[in-house]
């Protein structure tokens, strides 16, 4: 997904690091990773450490980190192209739940071209680009971190660590109190998810459709502030 | 961050949560929080109390899971922190190897 980029900007100073979010680590995302064959650094974080280091709570997100090892952009949505889901069809037999998805999915807000526009300026003029933030503005955009959401990381860990361990139903008890502490991250909620199957909303008594209307389907990708 | 005592040794709890023990206390980058560690063992209660992250204990499986640092931004300083994780082939990374390069760090996932 991020190849075409990646060979267009690499020759001008930028690499591109992936991270899966998988907690089935390499077997989930290695299928993803090796059909898309990338040259760049394609990592797996099972625990999603991303979230916990510097405050990730959806996917596709980016960060921008320049030579000296300084963020100049904070976690923010991520795409680097228009996804086809954007211009999906709802099928004349879809059922009315299916419906109110694809619908929902569709007014998802994505500002690819914006986005790769900042990201080409920003690799050609480095810190003069008006898209590299200052630190200070830099931390004051990344999310807060109250005493809830920073123990929504322990007890996401602690269910993936015992998902791996085959106790999975006391996997669920810490995810759904990940989910509880921090109902606005996405990966913890997603993940655990699709960890369950397609007992998915069974074992938690909810649905994408369900947490994305109640939280605001305009939170679920924040309007990037460039 | 899992472990699976309430004390661990210095060098463990350094690979699990990125905080070495140093003479100034635990320390990530140029970054040193007061601790000591008595004989090299870290206790986790007290680690965390330092580190302002909240500890979990799940008594039943006999784990101990370190929360985020909580009470500020998820960003306390604009310096990256050490991203340390696996590639897909099982070959080790890290960020700080990128040093001199513009990197777009990027979270996605398959589900």
């Amino acid at each position: 997904m991020w190849q075409d980029l990646r060979t267009e900007l690499r020759q001008r100073g930028l690499e591109i690091v992936t991270v899966a979010l998988d907690a089935r680590g390499a077997e989930t995302a290695g299928p993803w990773i090796a059909k898309a064959a990338p040259e760049h650094p394609s990592l797996i974080d099972e625990a999603h450490v991303m979230d916990a280091l510097f405050g990730v709570v959806n996917v596709p997100s980016g960060i921008w980190i320049d030579e000296e090892g300084i963020i100049v952009r904070p976690p923010e949505p991520a795409h680097p192209r228009r996804p086809a889901y954007l211009d999906r069809a709802v099928p004349s037999d879809a059922s009315p739940t299916e419906r109110e998805r694809i619908e929902l999915v569709k007014s998802l807000h994505v500002e690819a071209e914006r986005y790769v526009a900042a990201l080409r300026d920003w690799v050609a003029h480095g810190r003069d680009s008006s898209y590299a933030l200052s630190p200070d503005d830099v931390v004051r955009r990344s999310r807060p971190r109250p005493i809830g959401e920073a123990t929504a990381a322990a007890h996401f860990a602690l269910g993936q660590a015992l998902h791996t361990r085959g106790a999975q139903s006391a996997a669920v008890e810490h995810f759904r109190e990940a989910h509880r502490l921090q109902p606005t991250n996405w990966t913890y909620r997603r993940d655990a998810w699709s960890l369950a199957g397609a007992d998915r909303e069974l074992v938690y008594r909810t649905s994408w459709v369900d947490e994305v209307k109640r939280e605001g389907v305009e939170n679920y990708y924040p309007r990037l502030e460039l | 961050m899992i472990f699976a005592e309430p004390r661990v040794p210095a060098d463990v709890f350094a690979r699990v949560a990125g905080w070495r023990v140093e003479p100034e206390g635990l320390c990530r980058g140029d970054r040193c929080v007061p601790f000591r560690a008595d004989d090299g063992v870290v206790d986790l209660a007290a680690a965390a109390a330092a580190l302002s992250m909240p500890l979990v204990h799940d008594r039943a499986h006999g784990l101990w899971a370190l929360g985020a640092e909580a009470g500020g931004r998820a960003l306390t300083s604009a310096n990256a922190p050490e991203l340390e994780l696996p590639d897909f082939r099982g070959g080790s990374f890290r960020l700080s190897s990128l040093r001199g390069t513009k990197v777009l760090l990027v979270a996605w996932a398959s589900w």
